[in-house]
């Protein structure tokens, strides 16, 4: 009896796999770095209005800024880290995109 | 100097005019031709140097748009700083009404003014958070309070869009 399951076995079949641009991509984080202009209560606003988190988390975020010098805000696909960057640039912010490594 | 919530408004009444002076200079502050460190700071970079094509698109596509943005935000406040313009005594108080519709507009337009500033004068963390510094009247002291005095209102501004 020869399977179909024992032919592809003793000569397997290359797969051509298809993967987006999307998939492909290793995922960014969005980075924001210390300012000694900005105000605190400024940033915090900002954390919210962007990513639409609590004040409480918002604030967490920050104190990391403030006191460790950067803080990771969000990480995943590049065109939306790209997104986060440029709002955040609009309201001043001093924040880069990075490879996650 | 007073500054309260009153409908659709924030007044600033009282206003002296070395107070009405430093408001009407909030425009004329964002301006970022004469230095390249303050323009820097307004448009830093989005992305170590190394990512050279992130960098590159950002300066073709992204930037103009931010200049837009902050250019609309100073012009708003530009019109609402009219008010101050018509005065028939130009050493008596005043009054600004900001409509809350602007406050956003404010906001951007106080910080860029701030940060401009400070790259201006090279400011440190030190000297921005020491608040009993004595000044000796230099042009750079006149800055720092005026960045001090903007953050005042950035905060009262933040106060008021919370509530």
């Amino acid at each position: 009896m020869h399977s179909s399951f024992e032919s592809s076995v003793e000569n397997p079949a290359i797969e051509q796999e298809t993967r987006t641009a999307d998939e492909l991509d290793l995922p960014w984080q969005v980075v924001v770095h210390n300012d000694p202009v900005n105000l605190m209560s400024y940033v915090t606003m900002v954390f919210q209005k962007v990513f639409g988190l609590t004040k409480e988390n918002a604030e967490r975020h920050m104190l990391e800024v403030h006191e460790q010098g950067r803080s990771i805000l969000w990480s995943g696909m590049r065109e939306r880290a790209e997104l986060y960057v440029q709002q955040l640039h609009g309201y001043l912010l001093l924040a880069t995109l990075e490879r996650t490594n | 100097m007073e500054i309260r919530r009153q409908g659709d408004w924030i007044e600033i009444a009282e206003l002296d005019p070395f107070l009405a002076e430093l408001l009407r200079q909030v425009p004329e502050s964002t301006n970022t031709e004469e230095g390249d460190v303050a323009r820097q700071r307004l448009f830093s970079s989005p992305a170590a140097a190394s990512e050279r094509e992130i960098c590159a698109e950002w300066k073709l596509y992204v930037e103009p748009e931010l200049r837009r943005l902050f250019q609309t935000a100073t012009q708003i406040v530009a019109a609402d700083l009219q008010q101050l313009n018509g005065s028939a005594k130009p050493f008596a108080d005043c009054t600004l009404r900001i409509p809350t519709k602007n406050l956003d507009a404010w906001l951007n337009a106080l910080n860029q003014a701030r940060l401009v500033i400070a790259a201006k004068y090279d400011f440190n963390e030190g000297e921005l958070c020491d608040h009993y510094r004595s000044p000796e009247g230099s042009r750079r002291d006149l800055g720092l309070f005026q960045v001090n005095f903007y953050g005042f209102l950035q905060e009262f501004i933040l106060h008021e869009l919370e509530k």
